[in-house]
């Protein structure tokens, strides 16, 4: 009843291809960043901004930019953490090298070299599928690791190891480096993955995002009809890093302030995989709802004994916690194979017939 | 398809209301501790007995004396998994409870919270572990790493093996292998070792071993080949029994086969069995639960059922570990309140204390940890005291103290350690502090 688009026209094309066609779409959307944008920095607590929202904000980027290239172009890649480890990394020398360099810039930057660095690691993908193409990016993570391990001209010769965040501003609030407010950011990582999520979304409407679909449901297929699969295969590797360079530039910078390779390990890939895979292959807010499952569900597991007010040991919670999570996985899997966004989809058009159903 | 609708909206609501759940009422009564555990996960075996060891102790003051000069203690153990991401989510949890300070108990940890620590006013006291640099309490007021820092306890083991050939003299031409953990936490030893190389003249060679450990084949195959005279070890949790067993497997004299002081506890040489007879450990206290603070853990914590391990597990050399950590922990809270009274110490209360502590022979025991381990006195410029460091060998059974206390390089080490947090502290925008001015 309330979710009905009998009697919205379109009457231009402008209409016709918005993002959100229905109406109440875009009243909820709108409505919910607005919320996001206002309601936590005002309400919540450091907690929930430091330790729930900022990390389900960094893992949401890392997720739609592996989305791109697993559920939209069907390439499978497990080098995921190498790529967040690289924008981490590249973030962290720009931002020493050029300290005046803005540091919305320097995550655009660290971005385009994770880009460049996940076309090189891209072109197996033009040789061998599937599988084949997840082991040869499974180099791509041990080899960058080692890599930023190895040489310390990446840490700027420190000898732990580790990169540390230094202060910086964006219009004169500080929002990285330990005096950075947990709400600003908050708000510099929402903002980072509203517009990053926008360009996504309209990536995978356009031509671009079509192309890769294309590829990923028959390449040979898609040849014929003239997609270039060299182009198109390496695009989705370079966007997708992209989004994955971002991401690990605002896990350093925006949530744990330094950080070693450990950060970026192969726990990480597979993390991101799962949260796609949770989520739903081939959907942007799908990648949303992945990595708010992964990552808050957990942090829900920790905390429901003492909100139960029961007395249980930290040993016998942690595996009860990795008990209950992955028995939830297998339970989404198996109820809808789809993944999170499948469901959202069908509750809507539930809601489309409510309240008188057929 | 309705229930599943239920099913996914209630989630959804518990997901919204769960992180609320955490969050209590500060008690302002109790003097709160946040521990950051590692009970579960590859780091398990040195995790639980360290944590086994705060809480007793923890556990003894409150039982025995009503707590700190009469002041209750709480605490409460938040599971971390040694991983940085699940010990940041605790620290901001744990944080709002209004903790005196905070163990990190994981290197990687403590690299996250230093830049919080002097925000937040939480001290952090990375005993023995953590960043060496911080040693500079000009630079980094609030992080206390004594007794001894990495670097310091790399130029005793130095000091040992220079001991043990005869004269550091002796070392020249010597083959030295470093076998660490390819972490911040393993690579800290690496400066301090390539200087005293250039300056004694042996020849190190660094094998990085990756997290978490299980798999060395490659490292120990180039151990076998260098053949060195001398290896000095620093891993943690399951990484120390793989070295260990492999250093068994090449045959490897044992009694050259130096650990730090996270390589050297009794769960990472009872796998390898009789072949581990002879691995030498360093360590700031002794092992065994032969002093009178273990026969005091047994009377009020043991004997009342109230104990956090196995009895039998009292006195392994990580419980006791965490009986000084918690001692150290505990005496600076109670430096605190002789300046600022009998009553819970803020953050800043608790740093000060700190800073002030004098821990001398007398104090120890008092304690009942008299030859347990060794006095500290922490200053402004000296959050590290460059406590001297002891040497212990297992027999098979248990741990035998095999040294005097060896003291550290403080030459060496000190003047490295000055430039080291010169450059970490502008990296957080740090000033240097005069402490002339402290009172």
């Amino acid at each position: 009843m309330i979710y009905r688009e009998a009697g919205q026209f379109k009457s231009s094309y402008a209409a016709d291809q918005a993002m959100f066609p229905i109406v109440q779409d875009r009243v909820v959307v709108g409505a919910f960043l607005a919320l996001a944008f206002v309601v936590p920095p005002v309400l919540a607590d450091e907690y929930w901004l430091q330790a729930v929202l900022i990390p389900f904000l960094v893992y949401a980027m890392a997720t739609v930019g592996l989305n791109l290239l697993t559920g939209y172009a069907g390439q499978l890649s497990l080098g995921t953490g190498g790529f967040m480890a690289v924008g981490a990394y590249a973030a962290f020398k720009l931002t020493t090298a050029f300290p005046g360099l803005s540091i919305l810039a320097v995550f655009v930057l660290a971005g385009v070299i994770a880009a460049a660095v996940g076309i090189v690691f891209g072109l197996p993908s033009l040789r061998i599928k599937g599988f084949y193409l997840a082991v040869a990016t499974l180099a791509a993570q041990f080899f960058l690791i080692w890599l930023f391990n190895k040489v310390g001209w990446f840490v700027n010769y420190a000898s732990s190891g580790t990169i540390t965040a230094p202060p910086r501003t964006v219009l004169g609030i500080m929002v990285t480096g330990p005096e950075a407010t947990a709400p600003a950011r908050y708000v510099v990582a929402l903002a980072l993955v509203v517009v990053f999520g926008v360009i996504a979304k309209n990536l995978v409407r356009g031509r671009i995002g079509r192309s890769w679909m294309a590829i990923r449901d028959r390449d040979i297929a898609a040849e014929i009809i003239g997609v270039r699969p060299l182009r198109t295969k390496l695009l989705a590797f370079a966007i997708s890093s992209f989004y994955c360079g971002v991401a690990g530039s605002m896990l350093v910078f925006l949530f744990l302030g330094s950080a070693e390779t450990l950060a970026f390990d192969i726990n990480q890939s597979f993390l991101v995989l799962f949260m796609v895979i949770i989520g739903g292959l081939g959907s942007i807010l799908g990648s949303f709802l992945g990595a708010a499952f992964i990552t808050l569900v957990p942090i829900f597991l920790t905390n429901a004994p003492h909100w139960l007010g029961l007395d249980v040991s930290v040993a016998l919670q942690k595996q009860v916690e990795l008990m209950i999570f992955g028995g939830l996985i297998l339970f989404f899997l198996i109820v809808e194979p789809h993944g999170l966004a499948r469901l959202w989809q069908i509750a809507k058009e539930k809601l489309r017939l409510w309240p008188f159903p057929h | 398809m309705k229930g599943k609708t239920l099913t996914i909206a209630l989630l959804a609501l518990a997901l919204s209301l769960a992180p609320w759940a955490g969050v209590a009422l500060a008690q302002d009564k109790t003097i709160f501790i946040p521990l950051l555990v590692y009970r579960t996960g590859p780091f398990a075996p040195s995790g639980v007995p360290i944590a086994n060891g705060f809480v007793d102790y923890f556990a003894l003051l409150n039982e025995r004396d009503g707590g700190i000069n009469g002041v209750k203690i709480t605490f409460e153990e938040c599971e971390t998994q040694y991983d940085t991401k699940q010990g940041v989510e605790c620290y901001e949890r744990l944080k709002g409870k209004g903790p005196a300070l905070v163990n990190p108990y994981s290197t990687g940890i403590t690299y996250q919270l230093i830049p919080k620590a002097a925000v937040d006013k939480v001290p952090v006291f990375s005993m023995g572990y953590g960043m060496t640099a911080s040693a500079d309490g000009r630079w980094f007021p609030w992080v206390f790493n004594f007794p001894t820092t990495y670097w310091s306890q790399a130029s005793a083991v130095i000091r040992y093996i220079g001991q043990k050939e005869g004269g550091l003299d002796k070392l020249k031409g010597k083959k030295i292998v470093h076998v660490f953990h390819n972490s911040p936490y393993g690579k800290e030893a690496n400066p301090t070792l390539e200087d005293l190389a250039r300056k004694y003249g042996f020849e190190l060679t660094l094998l990085p071993v990756d997290s978490p450990g299980q798999e060395q084949k490659s490292t120990w195959l180039q151990v076998r080949r260098l053949n060195p005279n001398w290896i000095f070890l620093s891993g943690w949790g399951v990484m120390n029994q793989v070295a260990i067993k492999e250093a068994v497997a090449i045959n490897y004299p044992m009694d050259h086969f130096i650990g730090n002081w996270w390589s050297s506890s009794d769960a990472d040489v009872i796998p390898a069995g009789d072949g581990a007879k002879g691995y030498t450990g360093a360590t700031f206290h002794a092992p065994g639960a032969g002093f009178k603070i273990h026969q005091e853990i047994f009377k009020h914590v043991y004997d009342k059922g109230k104990g956090a391990g196995e009895k039998a597990r009292v006195g392994e050399v990580l419980y006791n570990r965490g009986i000084v950590n918690a001692m150290f922990s505990a005496e600076a809270i109670r430096t605190a309140m002789a300046k600022f009274g009998n009553k819970p110490p803020s953050g800043e209360q608790a740093r000060w204390g700190f800073e002030n502590l004098n821990l001398t022979e007398q104090r120890l025991e008092q304690l009942g940890m008299k030859g347990f381990t060794h006095p500290v006195k922490v200053t402004c410029e000296d959050h590290e005291g460059a406590g001297p460091v002891m040497f212990e060998q297992w027999d098979g059974k248990k741990w035998n103290i095999v040294s005097d206390w060896i003291p550290t390089m403080k030459d060496v080490v000190r003047p490295k350690l000055e430039v080291a947090a010169v450059e970490e502290g502008k990296k957080l925008g740090y000033t240097v502090r005069d402490c002339s001015k402290e009172k």
